[in-house]
């Protein structure tokens, strides 16, 4: 598999959606699962698949000493890994700036020269293709489309492309040609293609003209909670309702403020809080300075870890009024804590949530509604708790593992 | 001699249009015409007319041997008078023949009779009225909404006079009985209780058309040898149904109109006859008591009110409607009073269930729930402008009753004052 994202250092839904499946997936005892990512930290969970980091991957010859090469990178990968890895240098990439090892430094993250990143990751994967053995190659969203592309092109083996979300998710149809074509590209050459949702499904048909006989939806899941006991409600006199994740276009956080201002206008006792950062916040705060309910109308900034389950389970409302959402994990992750849940048509998750409220997202009226009705009416609060967590723990990763097997069985002719 | 029950229940609600709680004090029309309209005009032209000309024709044609009744509630007789007349004539056409029953049930087919025994009460009588007047009949037998009974109920319909109740065959309460007899109320003998055949019903408005059906396809010649060649004990067979199931739920193009006029002729091959409710328990002898604790129903596996009272969503909006029941009735206001009536119809609770949301024109329970709940929040703030929720209901009889009073009784001073002038003028 080529990934980009893996806990604990993550910086989306990515991340969280790579682990939980080959969790899943390494339920099935027959499975062996190999995961590259750029750069790992040295601290991820592998206790149940192997960890490639692609920036301990030679792709330069150079000769080096097993000390030497030991003392770099031993905390990470055994040397002899690293010189049988070397004997799949196959081409010249002399080209790339390397390291004494001959290998790439990764930032791993999403830096300004993402593409040229990308490609890098493709040289990596070539030398992965020509050393290693494996029956299928999995790649997990656009930025490792091309390696499992030249995998695929060197080795011949079915890839399966996972589609987590579109350049239209987004850019709300902006699309930038280059990341297009670099899907299209994928997709073209994927044996089959796996999306999160029905909506993505239709995207890729529509928008990248994929035969609709070779794109299954699998639904994501979500990681049982350990520790969702730990997580209290503190009784307080106002109700809150929460807006967490990225304030950018793509998770509509103006419709939230638009709705709040239509619930402040009927009641008081209930206040806003918009967690989390983006290029929209700035907008936002002058949109609720506008409309004057900056008094009951709160920012918290970026959360992290079990901040923001703290924060979810704190709130009476959990909303995700998102534009374009091709899943949408966090509605999931509030449900698990008791958190009644508005949600927005155009997101993926709808599409396998009952216990949840379900608006288009320009509709503020509706989810003005929702909130008033959530917040005043406590059978309404408590079916959705106490129902949507029920059907919540039911979701489980390995039901989506076990669809993802069915597919390589498909793809590999059993 | 074998008999056939047929009964035909007529009920639509009155659809509630999109009601936000920005609308809360602000608008107090709570209804979507244009929906209602276009159910009932659809209901009417695909099932209603087109049935009762088959049932008069059948009628006429059998020379009156064919019977059936039909319960109609009140809030699908306001809105056929308001949209479809020709219905209602043609309704007092069938009950010029006499060969048709009215049966009662409650105004606004609500669950009063669970929640509310003294609306309950005023409903019932409030339908028989209104039955009356468009009629001319009085009934005489009772089908509960969604033939909703227990015990309790059955009771209370004893008490206002009715000796003929209908209820379903609802396993828990029948056992191994059979449906095809007579029975009794567990503890008022002289209330008769008439069971529904489950199967012979389905049979015919859930499974006509399906032609994954073993017995597909069912014809009246069928039909009428299942019911000859049951055990000689077995009287009446009760076949009761939705009337849109001719025309709507079967639709014209599967031959149930056909099936429908073809029974009568089969029936008295086989020296089958039909009869009214009111009529097959005076005859019979009740076999045996039954007895039910807990309110039975006609829907579901269950057969119980989970439909309308089974998840939290739907306790919490029949308790607040229930809880002003009493306080309502106290108010003058001609508009109150007939928004309290149409928003007891049971399907607005059925809308709110999560697994049996029947005919829900709405997208999920929470739905339904947030939306009946804003209209009911509207319709509170009436009934507390009314009379202020300060003063409790006995004090505010009082205060009532005395204000009432005050016109009598100015009007015995008044006399009395004549009198006394008179008096003095002799």
């Amino acid at each position: 598999m080529f990934g980009w994202e893996f806990p604990p250092h993550i910086l989306g839904g990515l991340g969280t959606a790579s682990y939980g499946l080959t969790r899943g997936m390494a339920e099935q005892h027959d499975m062996e699962l190999v995961f590259v990512i750029p750069k790992p930290h040295g601290d991820e969970d592998q206790s149940f698949l192997k960890i490639i980091g692609a920036c301990n991957v030679p792709v330069v010859w150079k000769e080096n000493d097993w000390h030497h090469v030991n003392q770099r990178i031993g905390h990470m990968m055994h040397p002899d890994e690293y010189f049988w890895l070397r004997n799949g240098i196959k081409y010249n990439y002399s080209r790339i700036y390397t390291n004494d090892l001959g290998c790439i430094d990764f930032s791993g993250r999403y830096p300004d020269n993402l593409i040229e990143e990308i490609s890098n990751y493709e040289a990596v994967a070539s030398v992965l293709a020509h050393q290693m053995q494996f029956d299928i190659i999995h790649s997990h969203d656009w930025l490792t489309y091309p390696a499992g592309v030249f995998a695929k092109q060197i080795t011949g083996k079915p890839l399966v492309v996972h589609v987590h979300a579109t350049d239209f998710d987004r850019s709300r149809g902006q699309v930038n040609p280059t990341v297009y074509s670099i899907e299209k590209r994928g997709m073209d050459a994927a044996d089959h293609i796996i999306t999160v949702s029905n909506l993505t499904r239709k995207i890729v048909i529509e928008k990248y003209h994929q035969d609709p006989r070779k794109i299954t939806t699998v639904h994501n899941a979500v990681e049982p909670l350990p520790d969702a006991g730990s997580f209290t409600k503190t009784p307080r006199r106002d109700k809150v309702v929460t807006f967490l994740g990225r304030i950018t276009m793509q998770k509509g956080p103006e419709y939230f403020v638009e709705a709040a201002y239509r619930v402040l206008q009927r009641t008081d006792g209930v206040r806003f809080v918009m967690a989390g950062s983006g290029d929209m916040m700035n907008a936002m705060i002058n949109l609720v300075a506008k409309r004057g309910i900056a008094d009951r109308f709160h920012f918290t900034g970026f959360l992290k870890g079990r901040q923001v389950h703290e924060m979810l389970a704190e709130s009476d409302v959990y909303i995700m009024p998102s534009v374009s959402e091709p899943f949408g994990i966090s509605p999931l992750e509030a449900m698990q804590v008791g958190t009644p849940t508005i949600i927005s048509k155009q997101s993926g998750c709808a599409e396998i949530l009952t216990h949840a409220i379900k608006t288009d997202y320009w509709d503020i009226d509706a989810m003005a509604d929702a909130i008033y009705s959530i917040v005043k009416y406590p059978a309404m609060y408590d079916s959705l708790r106490n129902l949507g967590r029920d059907e919540v723990n039911a979701i489980r990763w390995y039901d989506a593992g076990m669809k993802v097997r069915s597919i390589y069985n498909s793809v590999l002719h059993y | 001699m074998k008999n056939i029950c047929f009964y035909f229940q007529l009920h639509q609600p009155l659809r509630l249009k999109r009601y936000r709680f920005f609308d809360i004090g602000q608008d107090h029309y709570y209804f979507d015409d244009f929906q209602v309209e276009d159910r009932i005009r659809t209901v009417v032209e695909q099932a209603y007319l087109p049935a009762n000309r088959t049932i008069a024709e059948m009628i006429r044609s059998s020379n009156g041997k064919f019977k059936c009744a039909f319960s109609i509630s009140g809030v699908v007789l306001e809105q056929l008078e308001q949209f479809a007349p020709e219905v209602i004539d043609s309704f007092k056409e069938l009950a010029k023949t006499h060969c048709v029953e009215f049966l009662a049930q409650p105004y606004a087919h609500s669950l009063a009779s669970v929640f509310d025994a003294a609306e309950f009460e005023m409903q019932v009588e409030m339908h028989a009225a209104k039955i009356h007047d468009l009629f001319g009949v009085t009934p005489t037998a009772f089908a509960n909404s969604e033939l909703i009974y227990s015990d309790e109920i059955g009771e209370l319909i004893y008490k206002m006079g009715y000796r003929t109740a209908l209820i379903e065959e609802a396993k828990h309460v029948m056992g191994w009985k059979s449906p095809n007899y007579v029975y009794s109320h567990s503890y008022q003998p002289k209330l008769k209780l008439l069971v529904r055949n489950l199967k012979l019903s389905e049979d015919i408005y859930l499974r006509f058309s399906n032609p994954s059906w073993t017995d597909f396809p069912l014809t009246a010649e069928k039909y009428i040898h299942w019911i000859a060649s049951s055990p000689q004990e077995e009287k009446i067979f009760n076949l009761w149904m939705g009337y849109e199931t001719f025309g709507q739920l079967q639709r014209f193009e599967s031959g149930i109109f056909d099936f429908l006029k073809a029974i009568p002729y089969y029936a008295m091959e086989h020296q089958i006859g039909f009869v009214l409710p009111s009529d097959a328990a005076k005859k019979a002898e009740p076999a045996a008591a039954l007895q039910s604790p807990y309110p039975i129903s006609w829907w579901g596996h269950e057969k119980d009110l989970s439909p309308w009272n089974g998840n939290d969503l739907q306790h919490e909006a029949l308790q607040k409607l229930y809880s002003v029941g009493e306080r309502v009735r106290l108010c003058q206001d001609k508009p109150l009073l007939h928004d309290w009536l149409e928003i007891q119809s049971a399907e607005h609770f059925r809308y709110m269930s999560h697994k049996d949301a029947f005919g829900t024109n709405y997208e999920t329970a929470y739905d339904a729930f947030m939306n009946y709940m804003n209209v009911l929040a509207d319709f509170l703030e009436r009934v507390d402008a009314q009379y202020p929720t300060t003063i409790d209901n006995e004090e505010l009889n009082e205060l009532l009753k005395t204000i009432n009073n005050q016109a009598k009784e100015i009007e015995e001073l008044e006399t009395k004052l004549k009198k006394l002038k008179s008096r003095k003028k002799d």
